[in-house]
């Protein structure tokens, strides 16, 4: 159309009209309108959710909602500080756990042996990983740990959390090592590199952008988690250690308890018939979606930054 | 971020750099025995990191089957055709949940599918970009520069977006559901009962939790994977195939619905299968909105319970013996969306495999 010849014949120009009148046209015009009508209604949600996140959890937002304990039935005051302890204890036990297998996982089947059946083998099995409902996490923590242990534990949930954050870990990170330039690679193996110095060195700090990507979504995924948790930490209205943790035994003791996390308060709390509790609720639901979008968008960001090579 | 800054594992301190050419100045040399005896162990260590993956699934397997199989033993079949749960009499059966579970599903599905493939649709053919410079083209923006990338900029904008609703947690769905959804949907939903109740769908009004509120918390929650999934799957379809259509004197919306989505269907089902396997294990929202009643009814306005439901409300309070039970009901669980998941992956490498050949 920029430089085409005009039709030798005036009445072909008539095809070329665009009518609405004409059915085609009008069925085009209608079916695009619906469509955008239907991504907006579907973002409807996320903002109701946001706005009543914002009115309803924001007007009790403070220092001590942060810092107290959670209060009695309809006692006034009382916070949720153990649950943000809580939660953050356990994604990091997660995380600890998750991180460093996901990535050794994620060299070996896109590095070593990328062709190999082991690497087809990992990524069916990190797939239906991926696929596993999180309380079937929880179930499987609770039969691994909490029967063996015999009790409700921090680091059976952990554990859960690093079952569903595995997957997402794994394969971000097999992603952003296949994007690594091959001529990097070469370059190193040419300077005499083994194939170790040069995932260690080379790939992975180039690659690090799009690792911490996928760190980051599994990260705020289990931040959110409530159904393993019912299975493994259960909740507790105290602070995971009681006594100031003097050295490492005795607060590892504490951590073996049931363990707070926001988002098994947020149900406990929601269906509570005291207000007190129902509003507390609420406040949590806000720091935790708060959290979960500042740890996404952070990933995104790095997302960006990894795309450029 | 400079590769020299960090220390590898290998590195050979202390070893003389064996010299090159003589008066060749090079910084190549080949590995030391130690780097190469560093280079077999680490190279090791993560295969045996891989075979760990391989086996923390099959362990999985076995982990819930093992605590679930007294009770295998003891109910058999009839724990999964049996229509009571009275942890009292000891008396189990799933047949309730795993209908809840199918029927909340479904319907979640069939919601989030009609959404996510608009938005899909929407996102990957171009529209917003079409629109925009419309738009701007009668405001007379269109030249100055700096507006030319703002369609592309609000379209992943709106994409990111569309993103966001799977990083809502779903216990926050669920809260959200109790408080503002329910209270919206009784009124009409109570309408068509009164108006409609002769048909099987509406017939129980709607007193709180219900199928009905619990499917849209599911079809808003499965909707940004069954987006994102055949949006990729849109965006794969080979751009001559389009070009053809149009060339042919189609319209937009013909290439799309003759062309374009059947030529994109199988990793279209790929993405409604992922979306379904996501739907089967979603357990807060369900527990929060589903109701927890071990009824089975058409009605969508009814309360039901499906089997994530049943093990997160019953888990909490239940003894010995209830456990054994919700643990087999939890082995149910995992068949279905292992087996869900694995049709569902297999059809998206199908898809991927199939465009290849087009291209």
């Amino acid at each position: 159309m920029i430089n085409g010849t005009i039709p030798a014949a005036a009445d072909d120009l008539s095809d070329l009209s665009r009518s609405l009148r004409r059915p085609r046209s009008l069925f085009s015009w209608a079916m695009s309108v619906v469509t955008g009508a239907m991504t907006i209604a579907a973002l409807v949600p996320l903002f109701s959710v946001l706005y009543l996140l914002i009115t309803r959890g924001g007007k009790l937002l403070g220092l001590s909602v942060l810092s107290e304990l959670p209060p009695a039935a309809m006692a006034p005051g009382g916070g949720f500080g153990n649950a943000i302890v809580g939660t953050t204890v356990m994604v990091g036990i997660a995380a600890a756990i998750s991180v460093p297998v996901g990535i050794l996982a994620a060299i070996f089947i896109a590095e070593f042996g990328s062709y190999s059946r082991t690497a087809t083998a990992v990524r069916f099995c990190a797939k239906v990983l991926t696929g596993l409902p999180s309380i079937l996490a929880g179930v499987f923590a609770y039969a691994a740990i909490v029967v063996l242990t015999g009790g409700f534990s921090a680091p059976a949930g952990g554990v859960a959390l690093a079952v569903l954050m595995l997957p997402t870990v794994l394969l971000t990170a097999e992603e952003g090592i296949k994007r690594v330039p091959p001529k990097m690679r070469e370059a190193a193996i040419g300077m005499g590199a083994t194939p170790t110095q040069v995932v260690l060195r080379i790939v992975l700090p180039t690659a690090l952008p799009g690792v911490l990507t996928g760190v980051m979504l599994a990260v705020a995924r289990a931040a959110g988690e409530t159904a393993p948790l019912l299975f493994t930490a259960l909740f507790s209205d105290y602070w995971i250690s009681r006594s100031t943790p003097e050295f490492l035994p005795h607060a590892f003791g504490d951590l073996m308890k049931p363990t707070a996390s926001l988002a098994v308060l947020i149900y406990n709390f929601s269906g509570s018939p005291f207000d007190n509790q129902i509003d507390l609720a609420w406040a949590a639901a806000l720091v935790l979606v708060a959290i979960v979008l500042l740890v996404n968008l952070a990933g995104q960001v790095l997302a960006r930054h990894s795309g450029g090579h | 971020m400079s590769p020299t800054e960090r220390s590898g594992a290998a590195e050979a301190r202390g070893e003389p750099v064996p010299a090159a050419e003589p008066g060749a100045a090079s910084i190549s040399r080949s590995p030391s025995s130690g780097e190469v005896l560093a280079d077999r162990l680490f190279r090791g260590t993560t295969l045996l990191v891989a075979w760990a993956v391989v086996g923390l699934v099959l362990y999985v397997v076995w982990d819930i089957a093992r605590l679930a199989a007294p009770a295998i033993r003891d109910y058999g079949t009839a724990f999964v055709t049996g229509t009571t749960w009275d942890a009292n009499r000891h008396e189990f059966g799933i047949r309730p949940a795993i209908v809840g579970t199918l029927y909340t599903s479904f319907l979640g599905l069939a919601i989030g599918t009609a959404f996510g493939l608009a938005i899909a649709v929407f996102l990957s053919e171009g529209f917003l970009a079409s629109g925009l410079d419309a738009l701007l083209k009668t405001l007379g923006l269109a030249d100055r520069p700096g507006w030319a990338s703002v369609p592309g900029w609000i379209e992943d904008a709106l994409k990111n977006t569309v993103e966001l609703l799977a990083a809502v947690p779903s216990v926050v769905y669920g809260l959200w559901g109790i408080f503002v959804l329910i209270p919206l949907v009784r009124p009409p939903a109570n309408w068509l009962h009164d108006h409609l109740g002769w048909l099987p769908f509406f017939g129980t009004p709607l007193s709180g939790p219900g199928i009905l509120p619990a499917s849209l918390v599911l079809a808003i929650m499965v909707l940004p994977t069954i987006s994102a999934v055949s949006r990729d799957a849109l965006v794969e379809v080979p751009p001559k195939l389009r070009e053809a259509a149009f060339g042919l004197g189609a319209t937009r919306w013909e290439a799309i619905l003759a062309v374009i989505v059947p030529t994109a269907s199988t990793g279209i089902l790929g993405a409604v299968i992922l979306g379904f396997g996501r739907a089967l294990g979603e357990t807060m929202a369900l527990a929060m909105l589903a109701g927890n009643a071990n009824v089975m009814s058409w009605s969508m306005f009814s309360p039901a319970n499906t089997l994530a439901a049943l093990l997160a409300n019953h888990f909490p309070e239940a003894g010995a013996v209830e456990v054994g039970a919700l643990m087999y009901a939890a082995l149910v669980l995992l068949g279905i969306t292992l087996l869900v998941n694995i049709v569902g992956t297999a059809i998206v490498q199908r898809a991927d495999a199939a465009l290849k050949g087009l291209r």
